[in-house]
């Protein structure tokens, strides 16, 4: 046989049955299921009299609308306790593998507590009805997010309706910088790529840098190819990956393990696979980036300066360009480093594990936050990161600066429950998007990594963290 | 599922590159566990000059004046026409629900993000890619001619402008087969429903651990 893609190994082995034009109906293995884009796919079913067709496949707990502080005083907002208290019905009625509910000790972010459970394993295929699902091909999976209806049809049927997309590798090779994280490669691709550079792409990351990539800074990764344009981004499968699998509560048994393994050894694309696209990365060249405008791909090294919308010759990005100044409240070549911060968001399903909070607690031990900023939330993705990082005192390292230590859920990655930011303030966030009203409508958002935004935190202005003292 | 089959219909254009979907409609009205209703929310924080919530009544809510979809020009339009990677973002279907609730039924851009594309078909909205310099004329035209209108004819696969200038544009035989007859996906599904437990065994016998 030819030699094939992760990606192609993938598809085929999950091809129910396939049309003409190449139109399949794919066998879906996990469905995380939440709150907000679910209400409307479970009303269809009952109103078709359908069920689901494996229950045991749909993993669920609610995250968008969950407060973060006060949790004895429950959601206090009625819309959001009305979507959660509908998936919690909903779920009593259809069914489910497992079910985390408001304030149960594992709730949290979905591609959080997937991974975390056990319940995402290499050669899946993962869906759910957040674009965000891509996190999950950190594990050699084949994960992407659906909308709505998908989110019916695949509780309905165990499918999905899908063509194939084209197969793009984005390599990167060599040693990352200290201070320089998963994040920041991230942000350097889509930089490099856009924010549509890999529409029509499932992209797989690989390279000796990838390969040197911790599971947490995998997902962090493959989180982010959304933002590059692509539905699906996938890491192959090694040790790294089966040793953080082990272990897990819905990982293979014992009985089943070796099996397992020997299967998952071959989720790796074949010497001589031949990709779409290919775009090469040096490790040694990417710097810690910060975004300065309103789309992911409007990113700079720490040391730039916001660039001029004049130097710019194509009149649709010299729009865009000048558009999103006005939105952020820059002028043209400011440097980065001299941009002040009003609040700083660490969290997200992008950077919210548990070696995030690591990460920025390394940054932040024994400093304080700057008198100027207003509000430091670190919001875990889960309620085991939580503990986990309570265990380790992280906890107190940040309260100790002057940073609150909130409960998990998505927060202010999208601001849909109470934590938001105010018109005109601005933040650094770990999070993926920067948006226009994202955070809160007339927020301004930085992306960046967490020991970015913990050492914003504390300078009270972006700092390059690998000078920060 | 709602049909399409063909459409004439005024056009508005809105001229911005990669529009998300938080754009389109924005998070707080995504709390509705309803599929309609998002009309009057669409754009919402380019539309309105107040901050909008679930529940307002937008009828008294003051429009901003500079925002394309108030122009009464074009008012009524069912063709909105876009730029580059519009619906990029979250996968949220309420952007096409939004959209479709305001009345249009076909969105024309350059490009489009996967999963919005995708998500348009499953709600007889018809998303259409035409080359940029195709866009760009009729962006031009658009604007230059007051009550500019495109008749858009799915089974013939065609866009075709006042003056008769068509334009074709691509589209997969079983979506097309979809959205013509208005069928309804999950029903056509499960008419495979042996095939899926087929596979379902043979993938369960030889990867068991996916089934705990
Ligand atoms: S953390 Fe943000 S990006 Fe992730 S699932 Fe929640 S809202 Fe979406």
């Amino acid at each position: 046989m030819a030699a094939q893609t992760l990606y192609d190994k993938l598809w085929h082995s999950h091809i129910v049955s396939e049309e003409a034009d190449g139109t399949c109906l794919l066998y879906i293995d996990r469905h995380l299921v939440h709150e907000v884009t679910s209400p409307q796919a479970f009303e269809g079913l009952k109103l078709a009299g359908r069920t689901l067709w494996r229950a045991n496949s749909v993993v669920s707990t609610p995250d968008h609308n969950t407060p973060t502080d006060h949790w004895d005083e429950g959601i206090k907002d009625p819309i959001s306790r009305q979507q959660v208290e509908t998936l919690d019905a909903n779920i009593k009625e259809f069914g489910a593998l497992v079910y985390y509910p408001f304030k149960d000790k594992h709730q949290g972010i979905l591609h959080v507590v997937g991974p975390e459970s056990g319940a995402t394993l290499p050669g899946m295929t993962v869906v759910c009805g957040d674009s965000h699902t891509s996190t999950h091909g950190a594990f050699g999976a084949l994960a992407h997010g659906i909308g709505t209806s998908e989110v019916e049809h695949v509780l309905a049927t165990q499918c999905l309706v899908a063509k194939k997309s084209k197969a793009m590798l984005v390599r990167v090779d060599g040693q990352l910088g200290r201070g320089v994280t998963a994040k920041d490669v991230a942000l350097a691709i889509i930089g490099k790529i856009g924010t549509a550079g890999g529409t029509g792409y499932a992209i797989e990351f690989g390279g000796s840098a990838i390969r040197g990539l911790s599971m947490e800074g995998r997902m962090t990764l493959c989180n982010m190819a959304i933002e590059a344009g692509a539905r699906a981004g996938m890491v192959a499968v090694d040790q790294t990956t089966i040793d953080y699998v082990k272990g897990r509560p819905f990982a293979p048994n014992a009985e089943q393990w070796d099996a397992a393994v020997a299967n998952w050894r071959t989720l790796v694309s074949d010497d001589g696979a031949v990709f779409d696209a290919v775009v090469e990365l040096k490790a040694e060249d990417i710097e810690p980036q910060v975004t300065w405008g309103t789309s992911p791909e409007q990113v700079l090294s720490v040391n730039g300066r916001v660039p001029d919308p004049a130097a710019e010759s194509d009149a649709v990005k010299k729009g865009s360009y000048e558009r999103a100044l006005q939105y952020m409240g820059l002028s043209a070549n400011t440097p980065i480093t001299e941009i002040p911060v009003d609040k700083v968001f660490i969290g997200s399903c992008t950077n919210s594990r548990i070696e995030d909070l690591r990460a920025a607690a390394s940054v932040v031990k024994g400093k304080k936050k700057a008198d100027s900023v207003k509000l430091v939330m670190i919001v875990p993705g889960s309620g085991l990161v939580k503990a986990q990082a309570e265990a380790e005192g992280l906890d107190k390292v940040f309260l100790e600066a002057g940073f609150e230590w909130r409960e998990p859920g998505c927060s202010m990655c999208l601001a849909m429950n109470a934590d938001r930011l105010e018109p005109g303030e601005r933040c650094a966030s770990t999070s993926n998007r920067n948006f226009e009203g994202r955070q809160g409508q007339g927020g301004r958002t930085h992306l960046v990594s967490p020991e970015m935004a913990a050492a914003a935190a504390i300078a009270g202005h972006f700092v390059d963290v690998r000078t920060f003292a | 599922m709602k049909a399409f089959t063909q459409l004439n219909g005024v056009v508005c254009p809105l001229d911005r590159a990669n529009v998300d979907t938080d754009a389109i409609i924005p998070k707080q009205f995504l709390k509705s566990i309803k599929r309609s209703g998002f009309g009057p929310n669409l754009f919402d924080e380019w539309r309105y000059l107040d901050h909008g919530e679930p529940g307002m009544d937008n009828s008294t809510r003051p429009v901003n004046p500079e925002f394309v979809l108030n122009f009464p020009r074009y008012a009524g339009a069912q063709v909105l026409l876009a730029r580059d990677n519009f619906g990029c973002g979250s996968s949220r279907e309420h952007a096409p629900w939004a959209i479709d609730d305001y009345g249009f039924r076909v969105v024309i851009a350059p490009s489009f993000a996967d999963i919005f594309f995708n998500n348009c078909y499953k709600n007889g909205l018809l998303p259409i890619v035409l080359p940029s310099d195709v866009v760009e004329r009729l962006f031009k035209e658009c604007e230059a001619q007051e009550g500019y209108r495109l008749d858009v004819d799915l089974s013939k696969q065609t866009v075709t402008t006042p003056t008769g200038e068509s334009f074709g544009f691509e589209v997969t035989a079983h979506r097309k087969h979809c959205l013509l007859n208005g069928l309804d996906e999950i029903g056509l599904t499960l008419a495979h429903a042996d095939d899926i437990r087929a596979f379902e065994a043979k993938h369960r016998e030889s990867k068991p651990w996916l089934f705990v």
